[in-house]
């Protein structure tokens, strides 16, 4: 017991050089996935990778069998994924291919790329394991991963590839940006969107391979969509996107490759695949800006607040036509609301202080008064307003300017008074410009 | 008089027209061998408000975009002030489509109007003070200042319609294209873009826009180009904008010259 | 080498091939609706995903090729389609996305099962990529007195399956896929049969993953049913195709896995990859040759029409400079070329090429350093011109368009002017109009 948490505590402070390589390495690897995942994930175009991944295991045995011709050993790294390189490359030439010269549809040609490059690996493959010198066994550790045997020469080259796409990335993100957002327009302005296209593809190219040895080719499109659909709960700016998306990629791999160099039996890769989706999970639910919680708890608030206006309006009218303090019934009457919503929103405005109860009466407090006088004075300025300036039906105007009103702010409201302002003067409460409920104004 | 039919094709070539802010010769686009435009030719006056018209898949938008080297041309030869789009880039604004993008990307309403200067700006530069500047005035031209950091998710379809004609403003362009601005749009927007699309032409602008609603024609634009699949009048809208060229505009085609079009199209598609 | 190859031949390759066709034929007749629906690659996440079902099948019963495993898998199978589907809907991801995010957590689970049941059971994540068809024959059922191996029931027990949920409801499938919202409005109810179509690619992918691997079963989903689209717009076409396809590769793959190895002096290698490069090639012909959009077809008719053009251009521009007293007048070969080219015609080899046919079929005669009209030529002349001139007159009549833009349309509609157009346009001109709207003659018809 005093063995393991010793060894979990060495992991921890990275004391074996072994480690401390993985470690960094896959960490850089997710990060940069993450970048580049975010912009893909704004283009669309999520599942590029899964196909030129795929795409890639042509090329680490092509590039196996050559070096081994050669007099090779076949384990040298740079040599596997230069390999790796130009086959995923020319998987991307064939996709551009198809896409120009066909009228096949990109979720096809995506599945096919995916699926030929990897049948004509996995053929290359048996071709290799036939072969009396070196050793082809490894071959098959680039499809799951083989992180825990990164050298130190393995993790720099992780870091090359990740600071050249890191880079192209920063310096052309306003580019890629314009091009992930408005194609059409980019290409007008003249700027080159299939060299920019391609250059996005090319980068992805690059991540799946420094990633091949990290998590391995069928993860590693997890890698390039996951932390970006992750970071994508938390904001509604791409900049903080990218920044997040970057941070949630290279936690798992930091807490992925540590888990697995403490724990026996969990492979690096699908570990630190597991854990950018509990990210995402997590992400899902209680993201800052999209995510569940978030959009109920809005939903929730909009429709409270939207009950609470509607039954200060109504007390409001009705005072406005003598009557101090209604029955539950002629509040029911005023809008086609159930009983139960009524009372329900009666409740909350009494907690609020707005409303009193003198037996089966309901009126409003000095309070309530004063805030129902603000929401209806809202209410019929913006009715005022599209009747006068948006041309809505006065039949309609009640429900347009409900419809508005509850999602506006007080600038609106402000810029509304200001446009009216000749119209209007200072606090006073304007007429409605339509019938109340049987009251004639 | 025969030797004059031979001729007669040789001389059509060979106007110029270097005043022009657009002139279109021969067009002819194609998609997937169908024709969608035909025979194009246009010569457009400066400083016109100029409406495009037609019924559902006359071309309309594809008509914008073929001049803007959006979409490939089977034949054809644009020129703006008498140079090619490629030379005259700088004096050209666009406003796509409405529904072209996704409206939930994670950029704020002044990102999108600063694309507008990035060609200004250039490769691999920031965004300086001076092009934000640049177009947070365009963003108060069309009266949405008060949303410049407002996520464009937020946003109306009368306000991303305003941010799209902001972006454009923030081109500062000689020639603008619009493709359907009013789509979609409430009274006061429509009141509202008409109201720059006139301070345009005011300062001398030559503004395209592709229109739905006939009834508003007369009223908005000086010049109506009226298409189906190819040009069927241009002209000054009091001249042009006739019943009889809206029956041949919106009458529905003749299956005759459909079949031999398309025989022809399927020829010059790729050439 | 061929007697040696025959010899070599036993009947456990005839049952790798009988097994791999089957699976084939299962997955393209479902691959026909995925690539028509958009889908593709759901046949990819699809096949990934199913790995966890199978490691939890497997840890529970330790066996393979169980029942259970059949039905754990197939349920992780569809679970992707809904994960998916409710990922897409409450988390506004982008489907794509979703789907990436969906299925790559599933094979990750699986995995991590898998190295963790490593220790008494004998499965590994490489058999359900690979699958193992040389394997096909260890495992035998005996029926109706024949030993047929197991694999190779499971194949056609879900080919059979597709077969006829493709059958039973092909009307419904068909609508669906074509105009989703007619079948809405139809009373067809799309939801059940994506779905269903889900189900049983989940279904086929893991009675076929054994055999073939997952590998296989994504290109046999995807790249028939592409190649078969490039080659037909008829569903039930493009269905037969597909399936044809679908064996063709079955065949070669096992052909060329045995058979290219040898050419690098290597035993042969996995059938299974083969199969996916074979579709490929298929693709790749059908790319090149399809007989609308294949690219040679392309370019084929179109230097076959500017041929067909240029001479066309040639005989009209002769029969123009020619009047009825100046018959066989003899214009020079460099006049003619610099007319033609003056609007916009032909290049200098197409006009060489085009007069040389026209010579060859006695259209034209040559004379000196000129050239003039045969009679045969002047009546296919006379014919050309007719087209032309019908063509104006209809052009001004029923477009209006300009007398001066007359010329240049009719110039290219007259070429592609079949007789039965020829005649539904003298027909349309009114009150017996002998004269083109430039007042020159319309030639008579023949």
């Amino acid at each position: 017991m005093w063995d393991f948490l010793s060894q979990i505590l060495q992991s921890l402070q990275l004391h074996h050089y072994n480690t401390r390589v993985v470690v960094s390495g896959v960490t850089v690897f997710g990060a940069t996935a993450g970048v580049i995942g975010a912009f893909m994930l704004l283009r669309k175009r999520s599942l590029t990778g899964d196909a030129l991944s795929h795409a890639t295991l042509p090329g680490v045995c092509l590039a196996f069998m050559l070096s081994v011709q050669l007099g090779g050993t076949g384990k040298s790294l740079p040599v596997l994924l230069s390999g790796a390189m130009i086959s995923g490359l020319s998987g991307l030439g064939v996709m551009l291919f198809l896409r120009h010269w066909t009228r096949l549809r990109e979720d096809s040609i995506l599945g096919i790329v995916l699926s030929v490059f990897f049948g004509l690996g996995v053929v290359l493959q048996g071709m290799a394991v036939n072969m009396k010198q070196g050793q082809a066994a490894g071959l098959s550790s680039f499809i799951y991963g083989r992180t825990a045997s990164m050298l130190a020469a393995d993790a720099w080259l992780i870091v090359v590839g990740a600071l050249v796409a890191s880079l192209i990335c920063a310096l052309l993100f306003k580019e890629l940006t314009l091009l992930c957002f408005d194609q059409d327009f980019a290409g007008a302005q003249g700027w080159p969107v299939l060299f920019l296209d391609s250059l996005l593809m090319f980068l992805v190219a690059v991540v799946t391979v420094i990633g091949l040895q990290a998590v391995g080719l069928v993860l590693v499109v997890a890698m390039l969509i996951t932390p970006a659909a992750a970071a994508r709960f938390w904001t509604d700016r791409l900049a903080w996107m990218v920044w997040g998306s970057a941070l949630i990629g290279a936690a798992s791999g930091l807490v992925g490759a540590l888990a697995s160099a403490m724990v026996p039996r969990l492979p690096a890769g699908a570990v630190i695949v597991l854990i950018a989706s509990a990210m995402f999970a997590i992400s899902l639910v209680f993201g800052a800006k999209r995510g569940l919680i978030v959009r109920l708890l809005q939903r929730r608030h909009l429709h409270t607040s939207t009950s609470s206006q509607h039954i200060l309006r109504a007390l409001f009218e009705l005072r406005e036509h003598g009557d101090e303090a209604v029955p539950l019934e002629s509040l029911v009457q005023k809008r086609s609301w159930t009983p139960r919503a009524v009372r329900h929103a009666l409740a909350r405005a009494v907690r609020a202080g707005y409303v009193r109860q003198a037996g089966d009466l309901w009126c409003l407090t000095e309070a309530g008064g004063v805030q129902a006088h603000r929401v209806v004075r809202n209410h019929r300025l913006w009715e005022i307003y599209l009747v006068s300036h948006a041309d809505v039906a006065t039949s309609r105007v009640d429900r347009e300017a409900d419809r508005i009103e509850h999602v506006l702010g007080e600038v609106m409201v402000a810029r509304l008074e200001k446009k009216l302002g000749n119209e209007l003067d200072g606090q006073r409460m304007p007429p409605s410009p339509h019938v109340i409920n049987g009251h004639h104004p | 008089m025969n030797g004059a039919e031979v001729a007669n094709s040789a001389t059509r070539k060979g106007s110029e027209h270097p005043d022009a802010p657009l002139a279109i010769h021969d067009l002819t686009v194609a998609y997937h061998r169908r024709p969608v435009l035909w025979d194009v030719d246009l010569v457009l006056p400066k400083g016109k408000l100029i409406g495009i018209v037609g019924p559902n898949g006359a071309g309309k938008s594809t008509l914008i975009k073929a001049v803007l080297d959006l979409t490939p041309r089977a034949s054809g030869r644009v020129q703006f002030y008498g140079k090619s789009y490629r030379e005259q880039r700088h004096r050209v604004g666009y406003v796509p489509q409405r529904e072209s993008v996704d409206w939930d990307f994670p950029v704020t309403v002044q990102d999108v109007v600063t694309m507008g200067r990035y060609r200004q700006i250039g490769w691999f530069r920031r965004v300086s003070k001076a092009h934000r500047q640049a177009a947070y005035t365009a963003l108060e031209r069309v009266g949405m200042a008060d949303f410049a950091d407002r996520q464009i998710s937020q946003l109306s379809g009368g306000q991303q319609q305003r941010v799209f004609l902001a972006r454009a403003l923030a081109q500062e362009a000689e020639i603008y294209f619009m493709d359907e601005p009013f789509a979609g749009v409430d009274a006061s927007t429509e009141k509202a873009i008409v109201t720059i699309l006139q301070g345009l032409r005011a300062s001398g602008s030559t503004v395209l826009v592709v229109h739905h609603d006939l009834q508003t024609v007369p009223q908005y634009f000086d010049h109506v180009v009226m298409l189906n699949m190819r040009v069927v009048a241009h002209g000054p809208t009091e001249e042009v904008f006739t019943e009889e060229n809206l029956v041949k505009t919106y009458g529905g085609r003749l299956t005759l010259f459909d079949e031999a079009v398309r025989a022809v199209t399927q020829h010059r598609a790729k050439k | 080498m061929i007697a040696e190859f025959a010899n070599s031949w036993t009947a456990h390759d005839t049952w790798i091939i009988t097994t791999g066709a089957l699976a084939a034929v299962a997955c393209s007749l479902l691959g026909c609706f995925l690539v028509l629906r958009k889908q593709s690659m759901m046949g990819d996440a699809i096949s990934h995903a199913v790995l966890p079902g199978l490691a939890i099948a497997f840890i529970v019963t330790e066996s393979r090729g169980s029942v259970v495993m059949f039905i754990g898998a197939a349920v992780v199978g569809v679970l992707t389609a809904v994960f998916t589907e409710t990922v897409h809907r409450i988390g506004k991801v982008e489907q794509n996305a979703s789907m990436g995010v969906v299925f790559t957590t599933l094979f990750a689970l699986g995995l991590l099962l898998i190295e963790n049941a490593a220790h008494h059971v004998d499965l590994d994540p490489g058999c359900v990529l690979y699958g193992a068809l040389e394997l096909v024959k260890l495992n035998s059922v005996s029926v109706l007195g024949m030993d047929i191996p197991q694999a190779a029931l499971n194949c056609g027990a879900v080919t059979l399956l597709n077969a006829l949920f493709v059958f039973v409801c092909f009307k419904e499938l068909r609508i669906a896929t074509f105009d989703p919202d007619l079948a809405t409005t139809l009373g067809i109810n799309a939801m059940a049969l994506h779905y269903g179509l889900m189900t049983l690619v989940a279904v086929t992918v893991v009675a076929c993953f054994e055999a073939v691997g997952s590998i296989m079963v994504i290109a046999m989903l995807v790249v028939p049913a592409a190649t078969a689209q490039l080659w037909t717009k008829q569903l039930g076409t493009m269905l037969a195709v597909a399936v044809s396809l679908g064996c063709g590769c079955a065949v070669l793959g096992h052909l060329g896995a045995i058979l290219l190895p040898r050419l690098v002096n290597q035993p042969a290698t996995n059938t299974q990859g083969m199969m996916a490069v074979m579709s490929g090639v298929f693709l790749a012909v059908a790319v090149l040759l399809a007989p609308q959009q294949g690219i040679v077809s392309r370019i084929v008719r179109r230097i076959t029409l500017s041929q067909r053009i240029a001479a066309e251009d040639i005989l009209g521009m002769l029969y123009r400079l020619e009047s009825p007293v100046t018959q066989g007048t003899i214009v020079t070969l460099p006049d003619m070329s610099s007319i033609l080219r003056a609007s916009g015609g032909v290049g200098s080899t197409g006009f060489r090429l085009a007069l040389r046919k026209l010579t060859r079929d006695g259209k034209i005669v040559r004379a000196g350093a000129g050239c003039g009209l045969t009679d045969a030529g002047r009546a296919a002349a006379a014919d050309i011109i007719r087209s032309h001139r019908l063509w104006e007159v209809y052009l001004s009549h029923h477009l209006g368009v300009p007398l001066h833009e007359l010329h240049f349309a009719a110039e290219q509609l007259e070429h592609v002017t079949t007789p039965a157009m020829q005649q539904e346009l003298a027909n349309s001109a009114t009150d017996s109009e002998a004269r083109d709207p430039h007042g020159r003659e319309i030639p008579k018809g023949r």
